[in-house]
């Protein structure tokens, strides 16, 4: 950020020395797939093999011909990825999206764009958005124009989203550099032995974490009225519902009136403010809602109440630094957020690992399956009315399976169990017998009797059955994943549609329903709690057999990893659907580019078209089905 | 009873006025102590979580640990009918102002526990732009706990800090009671182009000079 007054002290040289960052090298062009060479037979001056993988496309003007192609012709359904990165030695930012085949699934199809940076805090010149193609691209883009100044054009919508209109700068641009700055990479100077440890308060000009453009007045400063998205939605509507989603369009009639009598009787509209302290908001979200009577008419959220800038961070730890950090994002289900970044890495080093390891991170991943399914059926009663008791019962479960995670890993959520190449720790047998104690005895009994209990009971039945329904081409193109798209008639799941892990060796469905609604979504995660445990309970037997105890790392144990230069997107399947980690490295000790597809966040996007037309309290017990974590959703 | 209740004095023992019956049941203590000894005991923190470490506060109030045993049950979803606000997790520039306003919108007296390492410094995540280094540097906190997430049992051992803190106070000298010293709580701070807090509103004026 050249224009800021205060730069934070400049850092020495760093302690070891490694090749510049973002240096344009010589790198192998992408290797072509058949639907690749089938854009460039198609299209042929307008793409070219991009840096890595994946295409290039030169000539914006054919972009979204090419993607309308994409979608249309090579039937790349879902819009899975975007995001963008900032190769500022070479002058560009590179907007990359990334298609896949919904529900076949396989490798995914990378479409790049790039366009020149821009000086200072300028914006870029624009490129064609997705969203008239994938809806599903609205909120992607916009965090990518919040984090890079990118701008789409066509975009409806383009706002800042996790972070506030009117913040100086950029954030994720190569050379923006926050407050507590102290260097492009860690290990900083600061904590290497020799440099002396101060206080990032003692570092910096403001003894906080802030930084100022020069001239700026706090008394003068109008900030960005936050009323922005209440003007935004008071132009006032006829109360018919714009959006076409099944709900009835049409104003409803009471009987014995007509329709001119019935606008006499129209109920004024008004706007309410819900969150991002409310207790059915799953933590700091914010929506707004219109209500014409009880009827959502339109709704819109405000995100990133905790954007903690974790991609950020991210570059600038090494990468081992990143693996207790992913813990952090859905908190709920920390070891399968590691597995996606240790499986991208792995994929990039070519690291193997052993059956042993293999085996744990089924059996601890799984586990976390049940935590968070148990988990999000809780809360989702809660939603519906039925104020923590069912919830009580539910954290007991997990707090028996956390009890496990703990004593394998030494904490309760934030688990840091994953290594590259390895697990940290084996199971002792006294856990093991824990671990099958849980898989055989105790948590089929404790889905029996939820299942007994709830999924025929009236209440649940009456609030769920219809609500929130959404159909699978809609689910599709608002890049939907997880229980949500399975109960919309969708068999996508990860662990089958591009593998990783030992899934093939277990015999285990994906449950598909096909109604769409709360109360599908709800039986999606009963059914896919009975296949989990189905999971486990091969793992464990499995394990006994054809693994070595205590052979838990491929490989050399290091500590420092230099990972080859190269890009890859590598995904699993969360309990909240699809978590992609899109990585690229320079061939140094830390990440260039660490994004994060993170499906909570994705999942929000088609909430509103869920919600209109519903009645406001369905609209909480819509957001309870999709089983948002924030810590996910804004990262 | 966190009083005594052995010293019943004598003159007490064959007051007429006391029924026989009621002869070993009657306790003296001084308001001060009654009157803690009733506040700590219902605390009524304020439904609000924020990250991480608000799902460690749930499973606190959940079964296993049962945050009622101490009578703090009550999670109250509005401030103004809350005593103690549980900042459990990570304040974001973004989220401050909001946070502020609840401190604000609580009656007197009102606590703060900064619940785990974001709350009480930034913590693993101290570095980032959108980042508040610790609450305290614009709400008073009374009790800090460490842990990233701390444990139920430390979320626990704060509420049993809290009250001993809660008892060390007298009636005849805690702020609220006090006439003319009132409370009007913490200046919101703006999003701006950065978080800006009014406090220091002539400070950076100064220095943002061109
Ligand atoms: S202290 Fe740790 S667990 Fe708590 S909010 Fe911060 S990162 Fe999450």
């Amino acid at each position: 950020m050249s224009e800021v007054t205060a730069t934070p002290a400049k850092p020495a040289a760093k302690p070891a020395a490694p090749a510049a960052h973002g240096a344009a090298k010589p790198v192998a062009a992408a290797k072509m797939t058949p639907e690749m060479s089938a854009i460039a037979a198609k299209f042929g001056g307008a793409v070219e093999a991009a840096q890595y993988e994946g295409l290039l496309v030169t000539d914006h003007s054919k972009f979204i011909e090419i993607a309308t192609y994409v979608r249309d012709v090579l039937k790349y359904n879902q819009l899975t990825n975007n995001t963008a990165t900032d190769y500022i030695k070479d002058g560009v930012i590179e907007v990359v999206n990334q298609f896949t085949r919904v529900p076949q699934g396989g490798a995914p199809l990378t479409l790049k764009l790039r366009v020149p940076r821009p000086s200072g805090n300028d914006k870029t010149q624009p490129v064609p958005s997705l969203c008239p193609l994938y809806p599903g691209a609205e909120f992607q883009e916009r965090e990518t124009y919040d984090m890079y100044g990118v701008v789409f054009e066509g975009h409806p919508d383009l706002r800042r989203i996790l972070m506030w209109e009117g913040f100086n700068g950029w954030p994720l641009r190569k050379d923006w550099k926050e407050a507590y700055y102290e260097g492009d990479t860690k290990p900083f100077e600061s904590r290497w032995p020799g440099g002396d440890h101060k206080l990032a308060e003692e570092r910096v000009p403001w003894e906080d974490n802030v930084n100022y453009p020069p001239g700026f007045d706090p008394f003068a400063f109008k900030p960005h009225p936050d009323g922005d998205i209440y003007d935004s939605m008071l132009a006032p509507s006829d109360g018919t519902v714009s959006i076409d989603n099944g709900h009835g369009v049409a104003p409803t009639l009471i009987e014995g009136l007509n329709a001119s009598e019935m606008a006499e009787l129209k109920t004024d509209e008004i706007i309410v403010n819900m969150g991002p302290q409310h207790p059915s908001t799953h933590g700091v979200l914010r929506m707004v809602v219109k209500l014409d009577g009880e009827k959502v008419t339109d709704l819109k959220l405000a995100l990133g109440y905790l954007h903690r800038n974790h991609e950020k961070i991210g570059e600038r730890n090494t990468w081992l630094h990143n693996i207790p950090y992913t813990d952090r994002l859905d908190y709920i289900t920390g070891i399968y957020n590691e597995w996606g970044y240790v499986l991208g890495v792995e994929r990039m080093m070519g690291l193997k690992t052993t059956d042993r390891v293999e085996y744990l991170r089924v059996i601890t991943g799984e586990l976390t399956r049940l935590a968070s399914h148990f988990w999000a059926i809780g809360f989702l009663l809660n939603d519906l009315g039925a104020f923590f008791t069912p919830a009580l019962y539910f954290i007991t479960e997990r707090d028996l399976i956390i009890d496990l995670l703990e004593a394998v890993t030494g904490s309760r959520m934030m688990c840091n169990y994953m290594r590259f190449g390895g697990v940290s720790r084996d199971f002792t047998s006294a856990q093991w017998a824990m671990a099958r104690e849980l898989a055989f005895e105790r948590l089929p009994r404790t889905i029996d009797e939820l299942d007994h209990f709830l999924t025929e009971n009236e209440i649940l039945k009456a609030r769920s059955i219809g609500t929130g329904y959404m159909s699978a081409d809609r689910c599709i193109a608002h890049s939907l994943t997880g229980p949500c798209l399975r109960a919309a008639g969708i068999g996508y799941d990860v662990r089958r549609a591009d593998p990783y892990g030992y899934y093939d060796r277990f015999d285990f469905n994906i449950p598909v329903l096909y109604n769409g609604d709360v109360y599908d979504r709800y039986l999606v995660r009963v059914q896919e709690m009975r296949e989990s445990l189905k999971i486990i309970q091969q793992a464990l037997n499995q394990a006994e057999t054809q693994s070595k105890v205590g052979d838990i790392q491929g490989g050399k144990k290091a500590y420092n990893h230099r990972v080859p230069a190269g890009q890859c997107y590598a995904r699993v399947e969360t309990p909240k659907g699809e978590l992609g980690y899109y990585l690229v490295s320079d061939g140094n000790q830390n990440p260039y580019k660490y994004h994060i597809r993170s499906c909570s966040y994705i999942n929000l996007n088609s909430m509103k078209e869920m919600a209109v037309g519903q009645k406001v309290a369905d609209s909480v017990v819509i957001l309870g089905s999709l089983d948002i974590v924030l810590g996910e959703v804004d990262r | 009873m966190a009083t005594q209740t052995t010293n019943i004095p004598d003159e007490l023992k064959n007051d007429p006025r006391v029924p026989e019956d009621l002869n070993n049941n009657i306790f003296i203590t001084t308001l001060d102590k009654i009157y803690n000894w009733g506040r700590k005991r219902s605390m009524w923190p304020l439904l609000f979580g924020l990250a991480c470490c608000a799902i460690e506060m749930i499973c606190t109030a959940a079964s296993r640990h049962d945050l009622s045993r101490f009578g703090w049950e009550l999670m109250r979803a509005s401030p103004r009918q809350a005593d103690l606000m549980i900042v459990s997790g990570t304040v974001t520039k973004k989220m401050i102002p909001q946070i502020v306003r609840l401190y604000n919108q609580m009656p007197e007296p009102r606590y703060v526990v900064a619940m785990g390492s974001c709350a009480t410094s930034g913590g693993p995540f101290k570095e980032g732009y959108n980042v508040v280094s610790g609450i305290d540097k614009f709400i008073p906190v009374d009790v800090y706990i460490p842990g990233c997430p701390p444990r139920p049992e430390a979320l626990l051992h704060s509420f049993v800090k809290l009250q001993e803190k809660i008892e060390k106070q007298s009636i005849r000298t805690v702020r609220w009671y006090t006439t003319g010293k009132t409370d009007n709580g913490m200046l919101v701070p703006y999003l701006g182009p950065d978080l800006v807090d009014l406090r220091r509103a002539d400070e950076i004026k100064q220095k943002t000079a061109l």
